[in-house]
């Protein structure tokens, strides 16, 4: 077990660094002088020089690098063209805003999936199966944005239960941040949560068909009792696969939600750096984003070894 | 007083019948077998008697079982019956127990359900019921996973988790079919073992009229829903009145007309063939340990002959084929088929590829589902530079559909729309279309029913007399070698332990390992009907 989490996390250092490169080379490989495009094309050759030299665009490329990526180790992320603050501040405050609302949407999501993907399964072919399989079809097909400003319109406008956007920050107070969050965690999690209950009812459904079910029930044991002592974690595999990519995916993939609650996240971090072209801030961004992808794929890499004892032992 | 007594038992599922006035009676301490081929609804009289059944089933008839009447219980009841009056052991140990729990843990949960008894305690009889089935816990400790256990060991798992409650009647379906033969005389032998001491009724469930004959007090032979034919085994395997029993105990050691065409000329020359894959990796750097799956083998086909390979799972049988079939390179030696290596520069030799193919075991899995008979056939047409076109492709499609026993209007059709035994012959209708020298078998009649197995046999050594075909025939079954096979090869951790002229081997085995698998296969008794 400790061999293959030392395997594990071995791995997770060279794709950070594998990562990185990527990132670098992506601004080297893009034709023409980044600080150029950043300015515009009225730049003064004065200006041009001195962005160059805070973009580190003078020296080798493996010097520029190293500077870079040490920078990164530190969590020194350079200073935002545009805001004219360092971006690490940017990215820490936002973050603030972003993983709060990842973990509330995938709490959210796992709360509703799993039951429901559990009920489903348990009384497959029955209207409760198909009324969960209808509801989750349409949670898939609903655009989450759209679903949003429906939910603004209703709990917002009309019923005045949330403000339809802002944050307040947690300087007042936990609950009132929760409270703020709530409905865009609610968007988040509405089409994610359809996609994990059909996994968990799909994956639960394979499993119990297995041989080993049958030796459970040979043993004495009801339908229910098999279903949660020998199925449910068996079943659990594939939905930690989509948990994982769905966490990853609500930490970078919420800037339109962002947009609609005007929420100060990443994602809104990121569309706005995009618009200003602000490749300082894009960059450290984007070499965030890839991390939290990184880490959560080997927390989920973990927990399947948690579950399954052949993977403990495997490479 | 019988133990179980099923009288006229109907069962049909979603309004088909599956079964069909059945009655059988199993007698404590008694071991009831019963024998018949795919669909012939021995399974589902053994589930019906847990109850055990498929959504939209409906029983009409009499279970009753130690006097009380299986039928009338309701879910409760069936369950405290389950695993503590009724134990049952499955034929596929590989996926029979949960993967994620420890073999303790299983066993343990049988006496849990249905005792209130600390967990100690139900470990502790968990470990007397690993013992009694072979498994101490010297060598087997309660914490061990499935995945770290051999399919016979699981398949002993499997067994201490019905027995660990002592139950009245153990029903094993097909309990043996997925093991290799030494393991299964030995789980045999636990079994006849257990019923004994704990004076338990058994119901054997097989396919295979050997295995169940050394073992059954009595017999019930089943058809299509029916039984027909029972009684004391002893009695009916002399006496055999119906004509479907004598048939399968015909087909069962079934003996193909063999037309003696063995030529000096070698076909396939193996030639100190070494195979070599690199095993788990260990320690901190994955320091590679290298397996020998085949070591040091040198053999040779002759033209026209029939040459057996026979061995158990892990022997190193299938690399072998991968390897001549030239799918997989060696690390050592030669492989030559008609003097041309199988194996040029790194890639299957085409010229030599033609003039081989092969039939494998699954007749379910070989062929892609969405293609119809005529493309599946002609897959091999992509080894010919310039394959038939047209009406010279129909033919060759027709004609090897007809000497398969098909029709040529069959090639229209998609794989579902055939049984087991029709697919088997697609199969070999595909291994003959490019017209090879050589084909290679492996275990291509393991699957089928012994009366399907017996035709196919016969339609295989009728096609080597028209076509002049060499076979390698690999298979784990000793019977069905010795009536198709000429010369035999006995192989064990990658060597060829022993060699020679197939009946010679068998009647007269030399090496201490052939004459281990010689005892270990079930014969049947040599004064039957």
């Amino acid at each position: 077990m400790l061999q293959y989490f030392l395997k594990r996390l071995l791995s997770l250092g060279l794709s950070l660094v594998a990562a990185s490169v990527v990132i670098f080379l992506a601004l080297e490989v893009v034709p023409g002088d980044p600080a150029a495009y950043m300015l515009g094309v009225n730049a003064q050759e004065d200006t041009l020089n001195a962005l160059r030299e805070q973009l580190g665009l003078n020296g080798t490329i493996l010097q520029r690098y190293l500077s870079w990526a040490g920078g990164l180790l530190v969590g020194d992320f350079g200073t935002s063209y545009t805001y004219r603050t360092p971006v690490s501040e940017l990215i820490g405050e936002r973050l603030w805003v972003s993983l709060p609302l990842a973990l509330y949407a995938l709490t959210l999501s796992t709360l509703i999936a799993f039951p429901a993907g559990i009920w489903a399964a348990s009384r497959r072919g029955s209207y409760a199966d198909a009324g969960v399989m209808g509801v989750t079809q349409l949670g898939v097909a609903i655009p989450n944005f759209w679903f949003a400003m429906l939910m603004v319109l209703v709990f917002a406008i009309n019923l005045r239960w949330f403000s339809a956007g802002g944050f307040p920050g947690w300087e007042d107070g936990f609950f009132a941040g929760m409270k703020a969050l709530t409905l865009p965690a609610i968007a988040l999690a509405l089409p994610q949560a359809s996609i994990l209950t059909r996994v968990m009812r799909s994956s639960l459904l394979d499993t119990l068909g297995e041989d080993f079910i049958r030796s459970a029930r040979a043993k004495g044991l009801t339908r229910g009792q098999a279903m949660w002592r020998h199925a449910l974690r068996n079943a659990l595999i594939p939905v930690l696969t989509i948990m994982g990519l769905q966490f990853s995916f609500l930490l970078a993939g919420a800037i339109i939600i962002e947009n609609v609650f005007f929420l100060p996240g990443l994602g809104r971090l990121v569309f706005q750096a995009i618009s200003s072209r602000d490749l300082i801030v894009v960059e450290s961004v984007v070499m965030l984003l890839v991390f939290a992808v990184i880490v959560v794929n080997f927390a989920v890499d973990l927990a399947y070894a948690l579950v399954d004892p052949r993977l403990r032992r495997r490479r | 007083m019988s133990l179980l007594h099923i009288n006229r038992l109907s069962l049909s599922i979603h309004g088909s019948t599956i079964l069909k006035d059945v009655s059988l009676k199993v007698g404590a301490g008694r071991i009831l077998g019963v024998i018949g081929e795919s669909g012939s609804g021995k399974s589902m009289t053994a589930f019906s008697v847990l109850q055990l059944l498929p959504n939209g089933s409906a029983c009409s008839g009499d279970i009753s079982l130690s006097d009380k009447d299986i039928l009338a219980c309701s879910e409760e009841e069936l369950c405290s019956l389950r695993g503590k009056e009724v134990g049952m052991v499955f034929q596929e140990p590989m996926t029979a127990l949960n993967p994620l729990q420890t073999i303790g843990a299983q066993v343990a949960e049988t006496i849990l359900i249905h005792e209130n008894v600390p967990k100690a305690e139900a470990l502790a009889r968990a470990a007397e019921a690993l013992r009694r089935a072979e498994l101490p816990q010297d060598r087997f400790p309660l914490s061990r996973y499935p995945h770290e256990l051999s399919g016979g060991q699981r398949q002993r798992v499997v067994i201490a988790m019905a027995i660990a409650l002592r139950p009245k009647l153990l029903i094993a379906d097909e309990p043996t079919t997925a093991l290799d033969v030494t393991t299964q005389a030995q789980i045999l032998d636990l079994l006849k073992r257990l019923v004994a001491e704990d004076g338990m009724g058994l119901m054997l469930i097989s396919h295979d009229l050997a295995v169940v004959a050394d073992l059954a007090d009595d017999l019930v032979i089943m058809r299509r829903g029916e039984v027909v034919e029972s009684g004391p085994a002893a009695h009916l395997f002399r006496n055999m009145q119906h004509p479907y029993s004598r048939a399968l105990l015909e087909a069962s050691g079934h003996v193909p007309v063999k037309s003696a065409r063995t030529t000096s000329a070698p076909l396939l020359q193996v030639r100190n063939v070494v195979r070599e894959y690199a095993s788990h990796s260990h320690g901190w750097w994955g320091q590679t340990t290298r397996f020998r799956a085949v070591d040091d083998v040198s053999f040779e086909i002759r033209k026209g002959e029939s040459l057996g390979l026979v061995g158990e799972s892990g022997c190193g049988k299938s690399t072998l084929t991968r390897a001549i079939l030239g799918l997989e390179e060696t690390q050592g030696g030669d492989i030559l088929f008609d003097g041309e290596p199988v194996v040029v520069h790194h890639h299957a030799n085409r010229e030599v590829r033609r003039r081989m193919q092969v039939v494998f075991q699954d007749p379910y899995g070989s062929f892609n589902p969405r293609w119809r008979v005529d493309r599946l056939i002609t897959e091999p047409y992509h080894l010919l530079d310039s394959p038939p076109q047209g009406s010279e492709r129909r033919e060759a499609i027709a004609e090897a559909l007809e000497s398969v026993g098909l029709t040529a209007d069959d090639a229209g059709k998609y794989i579902h729309e055939f049984s087991g035994g029709q697919r088997q012959r697609i199969a070999i209708a595909r291994a003959l279309i490019i017209k090879p020298d050589l084909i290679v078998l492996d275990e291509a009649v393991s699957a089928l029913d012994v009366s399907v197995r017996a035709q196919v046999l016969d339609l295989l050594a009728d096609l080597g007399g028209r076509f002049g075909l060499t076979y390698l025939f690999i298979s784990h079954d000793l019977s069905v070698v010795r009536s198709i096979t000429e010369r035999v090869l006995v192989m064990k951790s990658g060597k060829i332990v022993e060699e020679g002229p197939t009946e010679a081997v068998f009647d007269n085995p030399k090496d201490a390992y052939t004459k281990q698998l010689v005892d270990a296969a079930p014969v049947l008794p040599a004064d039957v009907a």
